[in-house]
């Protein structure tokens, strides 16, 4: 039983780096109507400018926290102001093949210069060591790791559902023209969430840096199953994927736990079993 | 009846030629083939560097001035067995390959070793673990040249085992590689009085091990084995030192590890892991001047890992065979029995030979990670703790399974 609770908690862990880059894909498919395939590479991007900003900057981890979404999101919104924007209009599969050719590309110059191997990053010293939980020894950073992502999937979720920048921004949505004819700045809008929604990649990107090796293929090894978790969840939907970020993380560490060899394909196992029964994903709507 | 004897006779004739070009096609060009993981967790071993080491044997040889015509072509198998031997039949049906060199992941490995066979081409392994290759599934064709599951077993492993550690839990990838490395370790395990209590088999390429660790943790076995490797390793010590495993007691065996996984981990978190190698760039004079060449070449100035060594090491073997034999038979068992014929000697892996079954003997060696404070350079890492005669780190020809044996 103990070991159960070990697990979950594990899970938990996990579930933070799914909530907060389904979140950010959430965001970006719901406002921009973009499939991000380059999400897992701005993820790989926030782990490896942090490592430069510690290495070659001796800016420390709580900086990076702050500056590499920063930096990464301003690579974003020339990305989206440069090309993505362009694709307005056009069919899914544009935006789809368009940024898993920029995910080949930026991964591919990672890994000319850095090889496959990664580069270490040491835990921050104030993150250092554990506590005994009785049941588990839970390393300080993991925990950290829990509640600051659930705090910003919350505050992000509360932005965009709750305050009138989020109301501007799902009119936007809804109907552009009618939005900038109120005299709103529609495209810079588009722009400012699509760097929101990378940044929130790269932040997740600096949280993995410690656990994870700074790899240039870190993302690429996570997005699929990411992906998974935004189907599961509902396209475009905040809440839907937050919650089924965390939830298919526990699932998957309880799967760890009872047939290891199935860990790495449970999830793709469930988003058949919800897309049989429920198209549009948990939380989502019908089109 | 006439058209039929008169094709009949056609048929003969084109046969006796074909055969007759087989015979006398005794040539002086190579083709060379390095099938490697390119891009994914096992390219910093392997990958461009064995390419590398591959075109440096062959400048080295000195052939080119005899009149030689070598060329080298690469290619990545994604650490896919479909795509090994697609890969290995196109080399062999339409660009005429001679030669197989490297191929890390075992899983690949084994796969492409029965292309080879069949093909009657030459292999020459460098980067796989499985002791398969020259065991149950050893081939006329096939020299497996750098390390295997069974010396790792019985270097590592074992001297583990002598120092204490009696119980053990492991850590599997779950494959071909994990497997094999598994079962030999166990195998030394039991032999030696101490017993495995557990283990769990985890994917190929798992960026979070804490589940894992967490059961070994509770298992409280006093030696945690890693049968996994490359990125899969580096993770696990990683993550391992975070959650406080070497404070509870528990030693962690890395069973597998490279000097690039080293140089992932940081010699912070690495420092006193112990483990077996069969080359490191530090050894002596000789090595140290191969692998300034080698890092001179290299794009992010990397020495040779052990892989990449026995790349450069088997194709020297091979060109020697080559020269010996004075043309190229392109005759895949003929020229593995001139290679196991000759005793090797180069200058990264020293004086060995090729056993019956395909493998390389030469000397292990135990090494243990240096502290951040003793390591004079980037790539300063190792310190030498022993060194295991190749007779006794690899399968005694008596306990092989290989049927080139019994004949």
């Amino acid at each position: 039983m103990q070991a159960l609770y070990a697990q979950l908690l594990v899970g938990l862990i996990n579930g933070s780096f799914y909530a907060l880059l389904s979140l950010g894909l959430a965001v970006i498919f719901g406002m921009l109507n973009i499939i991000n395939f380059a999400h897992g590479a701005l993820y790989m991007m926030g782990a490896f400018v942090a490592y430069f900003l510690l290495n070659l900057g001796g800016i420390n981890y709580w900086w990076a926290l702050l500056l590499a979404p920063i930096i990464v999101g301003i690579f974003g919104m020339i990305l989206e102001r440069t090309m993505l924007q362009w694709l307005t209009g056009l069919d899914h599969l544009y935006g789809l093949l368009l940024t898993f050719g920029i995910a080949l590309i930026v991964q591919g110059v990672f890994q000319n210069y850095f090889g496959s191997s990664g580069l270490p990053y040491a835990i921050p010293d104030e993150l250092k060591g554990g506590m005994n939980l009785g049941f588990m020894f839970l390393p300080i950073y993991r925990g950290w790791v829990v509640v600051f992502s659930l705090v910003v999937c919350l505050a992000t979720w509360f932005l965009i559902e709750k305050t009138r920048l989020g109301a501007y921004l799902r009119a936007a949505t809804e109907n552009p023209t009618l939005v900038r004819a109120f005299g709103v700045n529609v495209p810079r809008m588009i722009t400012l969430t699509y760097g929101l929604g990378v940044g929130l990649a790269a932040l997740a990107g600096v949280l993995s840096a410690p656990i994870n090796q700074v790899r240039p293929l870190m993302g690429a090894d996570l997005i699929i199953v990411v992906f998974a978790v935004v189907v599961i969840g509902g396209m475009g939907s905040i809440m839907g994927s937050i919650i089924t970020g965390f939830a298919l993380g526990v699932i998957e560490g309880l799967t760890k736990y009872f047939y290891p060899e199935a860990s790495n394909t449970v999830v793709f196992v469930l988003m058949v079993l919800v897309l049989l029964v429920k198209p549009t994903g948990l939380t989502g709507r019908a089109a | 009846m006439k058209t039929k004897s008169i094709a009949s006779l056609l048929l003969t004739t084109a046969l006796t030629f074909a055969a007759a070009g087989v015979a006398s096609a005794q040539d002086k060009t190579v083709k060379i083939g390095a099938l490697s993981d390119q891009s994914g967790l096992y390219a910093d071993l392997g990958g461009p560097g064995s390419t590398l080491a591959a075109q440096m044997a062959v400048e080295d040889s000195g052939l080119a001035a005899k009149g030689w015509k070598i060329d080298i072509i690469s290619g990545d198998h994604q650490n896919k067995p479909d795509i090994g031997t697609a890969i290995a039949r196109q080399w062999f049906d339409v660009d005429k390959v001679d030669i197989i060199v490297d191929v890390p992941n075992s899983g690949v490995a084994l796969a492409v070793n029965n292309v080879i066979k069949e093909k009657n081409g030459v292999y020459i392994n460098s980067g796989a673990a499985t002791s398969d290759l020259s065991n149950a599934q050893c081939s006329p064709n096939t020299v497996h040249w750098t390390y295997d599951t069974y010396m790792l077993a019985h270097t590592t492993g074992q001297a583990l085992v002598k120092a204490g550690g009696d119980s053990w839990f492991f850590l599997t990838a779950d494959y071909a590689f994990g497997a094999a490395l598994e079962r030999d370790t166990t195998a030394v395990v039991t032999a030696n009085g101490g017993k495995v209590i557990g283990g769990v088999k985890h994917p190929l390429n798992t960026p979070d091990f804490s589940s894992f660790l967490l059961q070994a943790q509770s298992s409280k076995a006093k030696i945690i084995g890693l049968a996994n490797a490359g990125g899969d390793t580096t993770n696990t010590i990683k993550q391992a030192a975070e959650f406080g495993i070497g404070r509870g007691g528990q030693k962690l065996a890395a069973l597998l590890l490279f000097l690039t996984d080293v140089k992932a981990i940081g010699l912070e978190t690495a420092q006193g892991l112990n483990f077996t190698e069969t080359f490191y760039w530090d050894m002596n004079d000789q090595t140290r001047a191969f692998s300034k060449r080698f890092a001179e070449k290299m794009k992010n100035n990397a020495p040779p890992t052990m892989v990449q060594a026995g790349v450069y090491a088997g194709v020297r073997h091979y060109l020697k065979a080559l020269d010996a034999l004075g043309g190229n038979p392109h005759d895949g068992v003929k020229v593995v029995e001139k290679m196991k014929s000759m005793p090797t000697e180069d200058d990264l892996f020293g004086k060995g030979e090729i056993q019956p079954n395909g493998r390389t003997i030469h000397n292990a060696y135990l090494f243990e990670v240096k502290k951040p404070s003793e390591s004079k350079g980037p790539w300063d890492f190792y310190k030498l703790v022993g060194t295991v005669p190749g007779d006794q780190a690899f399968t005694p020809l008596s306990e092989s399974k290989c049927a080139l044996l019994k004949k």
